[in-house]
């Protein structure tokens, strides 16, 4: 399945605490909205908002299962939001590598 | 290790490292102060950095290129907002066009660097980036890093190879 991954959008989607568990207990992808609904302090209508916010930035999707409907994590959209954060942490670790390098090339100045 | 501490928060699209080095603050600010020391850490291997101007001063602008292996030559720049040597620079790093001229439509990463003596001959330094859109991040990770940690470890034995009045 084709999914168009929006970086702004998954980002923004992830930016909330209710959101981000929802994505966490989509994994399993065998509860729907109602199911859901019941491990928070909101209603069906809330719920169903933070889904919507979800689905659009290709985060979470629905899937007939049997007569239901279930909420599905889409682990590829998860998987971008992070190589982006892990592209960047690895250029700083570089930098600093090297850094470091230049700093042990001449110790006696440190010491100055 | 030298990198002690990395946190990434993609709601604030903030990442933050915190890095030792055995050496004193004003060493650790040379790095960055000094405009020879900052252009062999802040291009990778494969895209070494020149800067071109460092004026390291509130208001100032660092304006740098970078050297491709096609002959490519991204350009880049701060704008300086805070200098407090050894101990803080604030600056936000952006790109620029061929022409000089500062490319508007790439969004700029603001950078704040706090560089502390933590005793025993250490010093720590922080870097907090923050990215105004995942699309700076994506620029910024494209130019940045073509490959990757072999690379890194290839231009250390570089820089020992070229260098070595220095490294002796």
């Amino acid at each position: 399945m084709q999914t168009v991954l929006d970086h702004d959008r998954i980002f923004g989607a992830l930016g909330d605490a209710t959101r981000r568990d929802i994505v966490r207990r989509a994994i399993e992808g065998e509860e729907g909205v109602a199911e859901l609904t019941e491990h928070y302090l909101m209603s069906f209508a809330a719920v169903q908002k933070h889904i919507a916010i979800l689905e659009r930035a290709g985060l979470v999707s629905k899937h007939r299962m049997g007569r239901r409907k279930v909420v599905r994590t889409n682990l590829e959209g998860l998987r971008v939001a992070r190589r982006l954060l892990d592209r960047y942490e690895e250029l700083w670790r570089e930098r600093v590598e090297r850094m470091n390098q230049l700093i042990n090339e001449s110790p006696k100045e440190a010491d100055r | 290790m030298t990198v002690t501490d990395i946190r990434k928060d993609s709601q604030s699209r903030t990442m933050t490292l915190d890095a030792e080095f055995h050496a004193s603050p004003e060493r650790v600010w040379q790095l960055w102060g000094d405009p020879r020391q900052l252009e062999r850490w802040w291009g990778p291997p494969t895209y070494p950095a020149t800067v071109d101007t460092h004026d390291l001063r509130p208001g100032g602008q660092v304006q740098y290129h970078m050297t491709g292996p096609e002959g490519d030559q991204p350009r880049g720049y701060w704008n300086v907002d805070v200098v407090q040597p050894p101990y803080r620079l604030v600056f936000r790093d952006g790109f620029t066009n061929e022409d000089g001229t500062p490319n508007a439509e790439l969004p700029m990463t603001t950078v704040q660097v706090t560089i502390q003596d933590i005793g025993g001959g250490k010093t720590r330094m922080s870097i907090e980036s923050e990215f105004p859109s995942v699309e700076a991040m994506e620029q910024l990770a494209a130019m940045g890093m073509e490959e990757g940690l072999t690379q890194a470890v290839g231009q250390i034995d570089a820089i020992l190879a070229e260098d070595p009045a220095e490294a002796g």
